[in-house]
């Protein structure tokens, strides 16, 4: 049996998700930073989770939001196989639930023609990522993601010898390189694995999973507390003023790849992450 | 570390004492330009024409702020990364600019021209839109309209959040990453 959802049911969600997305901090996000706050020993770091915290104070009770970078809209979502959506596409309604919250939301429309630089004048067309899903439900996952970290990702192919040791050094040297540039603490997603775009695509939706909630694969997890330990050797700190949070937190998704190949992605999120979901 | 309150427009006077890691609270005008209206600027420049503010003594706040809702000046306005602004930086210093404001490293030839020109960069704190905004009193657009978020803005700001990033002495706050306790 097929369900049908209104289109306009997707719109406003949508619209509303854009919203609130980019004006309230999600709590697994606060929480880390109070911890990593009071971890830190310099004055400098401390003053900057200090305005950050203030700033999601602010955009809370103000109605602003929180980064003038309020995004490009990028989505992943998952489409039950008996879901049918009725009075447009799916991909329209998401595309007019974009322009309806940004417009109606007062967010900045940050989408241009690569080359002219044109505005688009409504933040579209959003970046959407579908996955077909058993079931009849629909997930949309919604991620506000500044133009700032995005510059700094990143996409390689390794050669399979250089195995973990390899991915160890090319994230590490990526976030030393990026230094202050991405806004951070930053947290890292690293897709490795799949093909050239799909590692791109993991790094990605590793974002999405909450802080503090470690791969389900004891190993991967292991490979990302590593990397986490490792990356704030590097003392860049918040803002890059120096101190122990250069990242708060390490993804990992991963999955086979050709025998040839070692892709390895890295995305960068900066402190503002931002991403609600939703399921209709 | 020391506190400094300046006004606009800046002199040699105010920026010669600043030294990386000085915070300083700004309070005047100051005007907004990235990545596009760097671009018409440096255009303008080409062509003789006269730019659509006194460079003299000014201060550019690298930022394309989120609209204005009703009853507030401006939206969320917090610094872009600078240094895609390094192509067209060296060129306003040399005709008078004397502060940029964005977040992020800044190019060699960026720092050689605050150098040349007793000219400073500061850092506001990236991501903190809504705080910042608080600072600024008015806005209104003086050109460019069609760009949209990047056209230029005159901003009226008080006691504006700043950190000197690089001073017009070499000096430089951002930490140098240790690569060697990382491992790589």
């Amino acid at each position: 049996m097929m369900r049908t959802i209104k289109a306009e049911t997707i719109i406003e969600a949508v619209a509303k998700m854009c919203v609130s997305a980019n004006r309230y901090l999600p709590e697994d996000v606060r929480k880390r930073f109070e911890e990593c706050a009071a971890a830190e020993d310099s004055a400098a770091a401390k003053e900057v989770f200090r305005q950050i915290k203030e700033n999601w104070e602010l955009a809370e009770k103000s109605g602003l939001p929180l980064c003038q970078d309020t995004g490009l809209a990028v989505y992943i979502v998952e489409v039950g196989e008996d879901v049918s959506v009725d009075g447009m596409t799916l991909r329209e309604a998401i595309n007019e639930g974009t322009r309806k919250g940004y417009e109606e939301g007062f967010l900045r429309k940050s989408s241009c023609d690569p080359l002219t630089r044109k505005n688009t004048g409504d933040n579209t067309p959003a970046i959407i990522h579908f996955d077909l899903v058993a079931g009849d439900k629909l997930k949309i996952t919604f991620m506000a993601k500044g133009g700032g970290s995005e510059n700094m990702s990143r996409v390689t192919m390794l050669a399979p010898a250089q195995g973990w040791a390899g991915i160890k050094k090319f994230v590490i040297e990526r976030v030393a390189e990026a230094g202050p540039n991405p806004c951070p603490p930053t947290m890292v997603g690293i897709g490795v694995g799949g093909t050239f775009e799909y590692s791109a695509l993991l790094a990605k939706k590793s974002l999405m999973r909450k802080v503090g909630e470690p791969s389900a694969d004891p190993e991967i997890a292991k490979m990302e507390a590593e990397l986490m330990e490792d990356i704030n050797k590097l003392g860049i700190g918040p803002m890059g003023l120096g101190g122990k949070t250069t990242v708060f937190d390490v993804k990992i998704e991963m999955r086979p790849c050709h025998i040839a190949s070692l892709p390895l992605a890295v995305n960068i999120q900066c402190h503002s992450s931002r991403h609600e979901e939703v399921e209709l | 570390m020391t506190t400094y309150s300046l006004t606009t427009p800046l002199t040699d006077e105010d920026i010669v004492p600043l030294k990386a890691g000085d915070v300083v609270k700004l309070t005047g005008t100051i005007y907004t330009a990235r990545d596009a209206a760097h671009k018409r600027l440096t255009d303008l420049l080409d062509q003789g024409e006269k730019l659509p503010f006194d460079l003299k003594g000014s201060v550019v706040y690298y930022v394309g702020p989120s609209p204005a809702p009703p009853g507030r000046p401006i939206g969320a306005a917090g610094p872009t990364t600078s240094y895609r602004m390094d192509t067209y930086a060296p060129r306003l210093h040399g005709l008078g600019l004397k502060a940029s404001i964005g977040k992020g490293k800044r190019s060699d030839e960026v720092k050689q021209a605050l150098k040349d020109n007793k000219a400073v960069y500061f850092g506001a704190t990236g991501g903190a839109g809504a705080l910042l905004s608080m600072c600024i009193k008015e806005a209104t657009v003086i050109a460019f309209d069609e760009l949209g978020p990047e056209a230029i803005r005159e901003l009226t700001v008080e006691e504006f959040p700043l950190l000197v990033i690089n001073d017009c002495h070499g000096g430089e706050l951002y930490a140098v990453p240790n690569r060697e306790a990382a491992g790589v």
